[in-house]
């Protein structure tokens, strides 16, 4: 359609030929700090709290997962760390679906989603959610509270430390999501309010 | 000067719970900002500003060449771009789309783009319903109105007026708190999302090394725009594109806090083409329109360019002191306060608002708080100045030309000045003037002249 057009009107006014190449662009501003891991997991309990969520260390993720779920019905990613920590397996638990329309079905009712993450962010309380054929989108999107299992070891400092791991996620999956506490809004006289779309109860256990 | 733009300035100036309302939220965005980027909580924020700068600059200079880079990546991963000139081209492309899938319902997430061009309006037009899904863009869409600031769209409404608009297009009871019209709102549009065929986001940043589209946001709309329905469409301005995703480390940080004063927002989507083969879930279509709409036009000037630069976080508007008083429904256009005051001359011609250029007092702040630091206040003078020329050309203002050239004559010539002065003194001048003096002075001030000259004193001395 317009394409030609639109290429031909931005080279002339800004006096370039086609294909004619580019200087580098100043390189990318990556600082990586060095923390420690226990200052990583300290920092990403205490920013996911001050996000009004849950944040807990423990070495008893199924004893959590299980007392959180009581009673409810759950959705769990296919996340090999769920089924080493036994989470999969629990009561009401649903796991290991594979297809679209099955996992939206049950997305849609279900209490709670459970997922692990791919990374997290200690500097800014933040999930890293690579979408693959153990993490689905939905499960952290539909239900009403989204339960996120991180080994402790995934603890990244922040976004310079994820972008020199993946300087181009695209290689790796159509969608990288980065979850930073409870849905919210506050589009009605800049009241706060959580769960407007996605899961206003988010609780993140580091193990 | 156009009385469309002084009668709605007048109508909000006058309006008392307006007023509030405004200062309120503008002031709570502005204070949580200032916190976030304090130099004891963010020690490389202008750094950060300076980098955001530099690639930004470096990626508008060769706009070009990474338009074609993303636009290559995107097909490699599945997706396919779609260049449209205007908002024709775009509803036409997704008109045919919905055409050939037999789709019947769109569901949107927030995109300033797409207000550009009413988008909405013209696919209603041709029978194509289309929910924002945004709350307070939700709510602007029942009440047809359009946004009232770049990131708190409905800042300009109360409960009681969101609990009327429910009440009126819901077909429910009236409701006043506002957890529950919340949940009424996620309630009624997680039908929509369920349902919809079609999801049109807009997009924040354009990733050319990786052809991805990242969208940033609060509630989860975009997200479950982008991931419930069949096919995804992104539509974003060409001026979105950024080199690489590793200078997403340098934006991220610098856009939610400039914004909402927040460190992230809740959801930064990265999103690369439909899902592939063995992912389970996402939209199986992926299209990216890139739509110029005035764009081009900004491009010849160097100067002016950095317009162009804009992330549209919002902080100019919450800072400047004539956004605060005079709101966003009175800009002519989509884009209001500074940014808005530069874009819309540019992107419309200059004739659209001839005023817009000369309704800021230069304080700068603007151009403090910007995130990529575009000299917003330089740029108003340019266009200013353009403004003056085109007058000149087309022989506007003459009557205000003549009298400058009356008064330097005046001037150059000592006794006749005195003299002036001596009558204009003894009528109490400028008071009460009228006519058209009386109208330029309208909107200008004037000390009233003193009781004695300087001529006068000197003599005396």
């Amino acid at each position: 359609m317009s394409r030609d057009y639109i290429l031909h009107r931005i080279r002339t006014a800004l006096g370039r030929g086609a294909g004619q190449p580019v200087a580098d662009p100043p390189p990318a501003r990556i600082r990586v700090p060095q923390v420690s891991m226990e200052a990583r997991v300290a920092s990403m309990v205490e920013r996911v709290r001050a996000l009004a969520a849950e944040a807990v260390e423990s070495d008893d993720p199924r004893g959590f997962v299980a007392s959180a779920i009581a009673g409810k019905t759950a959705v769990a990613s296919n996340a090999p760390f769920l089924a080493e920590c036994g989470i999969a397996g629990l009561p009401g638990v649903r796991t290991g679906i594979t297809d679209r329309e099955e996992l939206r079905e049950l997305c849609a009712t279900a209490d709670v989603g459970i997922t692990s993450a791919d990374y997290a962010l200690a500097d800014t309380g933040t999930l890293v959610m690579l979408a693959s054929p153990r993490e689905a989108r939905l499960i952290s999107l539909l239900p009403p509270a989204h339960i996120a299992v991180v080994p402790r070891e995934r603890i990244l400092t922040g976004l310079d430390e994820l972008f020199s791991l993946l300087p181009n996620p695209a290689e790796l999956t159509s969608s990288m999501v980065l979850i930073t506490g409870p849905s919210r809004t506050a589009d009605i006289e800049q009241i706060l309010v959580r769960g407007v779309h996605g899961p206003g109860i988010l609780s993140v256990v580091v193990v | 000067m156009s009385t469309e733009f002084d009668r709605k300035s007048h109508n909000t100036l006058v309006d008392a719970n307006l007023q509030l309302a405004i200062y309120t939220a503008t002031a709570r965005l502005k204070e949580k900002r200032i916190e976030v980027v304090s130099s004891e909580a963010l020690p490389d924020y202008q750094e950060l500003r300076t980098q955001a700068n530099a690639i930004k600059k470096h990626t508008i200079d060769n706009l070009d060449h990474y338009l074609e880079e993303f636009e290559r990546n995107v097909a490699a991963h599945g997706g396919k771009v779609v260049y449209c000139k205007d908002g024709t081209e775009v509803s036409d492309f997704v008109l045919q789309l919905a055409k050939e899938r037999a789709a019947h319902l769109i569901v949107k997430s927030k995109s300033m783009t797409t207000e550009e061009v009413d988008l909405n309006e013209r696919l209603a037009h041709h029978g194509l319903e289309s929910v924002e899904t945004d709350l307070g863009e939700y709510i602007l869409q029942l009440a047809n109105e359009r946004p009232y600031h770049i990131v708190a769209p409905a800042l300009h409404m109360t409960r009681y007026q969101v609990a009327d608009i429910f009440e009126r297009c819901l077909n429910v009871p009236r409701e006043t708190v506002i957890e529950k019209q919340t949940a009424l709102a996620r309630s009624v549009l997680r039908e929509k999302f369920l349902a919809a065929d079609i999801g049109i986001s807009g997009a924040n940043f354009l990733v050319a090394d990786s052809g991805a589209v990242v969208i940033i946001e609060n509630e989860g709309n975009a997200r479950l725009t982008t991931t419930a329905p069949k096919i995804h469409i992104a539509v974003a301005g060409i001026e979105k594109v950024i080199p690489r995703a590793q200078d997403l480390a340098t934006f991220l940080k610098l856009l939610a806090r400039s914004a909402t004063g927040q460190l992230l927002s809740v959801y930064t989507s990265f999103l690369s083409g439909p899902r592939r083969a063995s992912e389970i879930d996402g939209p199986d279509e992926f299209y990216v329109v890139l739509l110029d709409n005035g764009r081009t036009r900004l491009l010849p000037d160097k100067a002016k360019r950095q317009s162009l630069y804009c992330i549209r976080c919002g902080a100019c508007l919450n800072t400047c002191p004539v956004y605060r008083k005079i709101g966003g429904h009175s800009f002519p256009w989509v884009y209001s306060g500074p940014i808005g005051a530069i874009l819309t001359p540019q992107f419309m011609g200059l004739q659209h608002e001839p005023s817009l250029p000369f309704a800021s007092s230069l304080c700068g702040a603007c151009g403090e708080v910007c995130p990529v630091k575009i000299d917003i206040p330089r740029i108003l003078l340019e266009l200013r100045s353009d403004t003056r020329k085109a007058d000149a050309r087309e022989n506007r203002n003459r009557l205000e030309k003549l009298a400058f050239r009356a008064f330097a004559w005046l001037m150059t010539h000592p006794r006749l000045f005195e003299m002036a002065g001596r009558i204009g003194r003894s009528l109490g001048w400028p008071a009460g003037t009228k006519g058209p003096l009386g109208a330029w002075l309208s909107e200008r001030d004037l000390p009233p002249l003193p009781a004695h000259s300087f001529r006068e004193m000197w003599r005396r001395r």
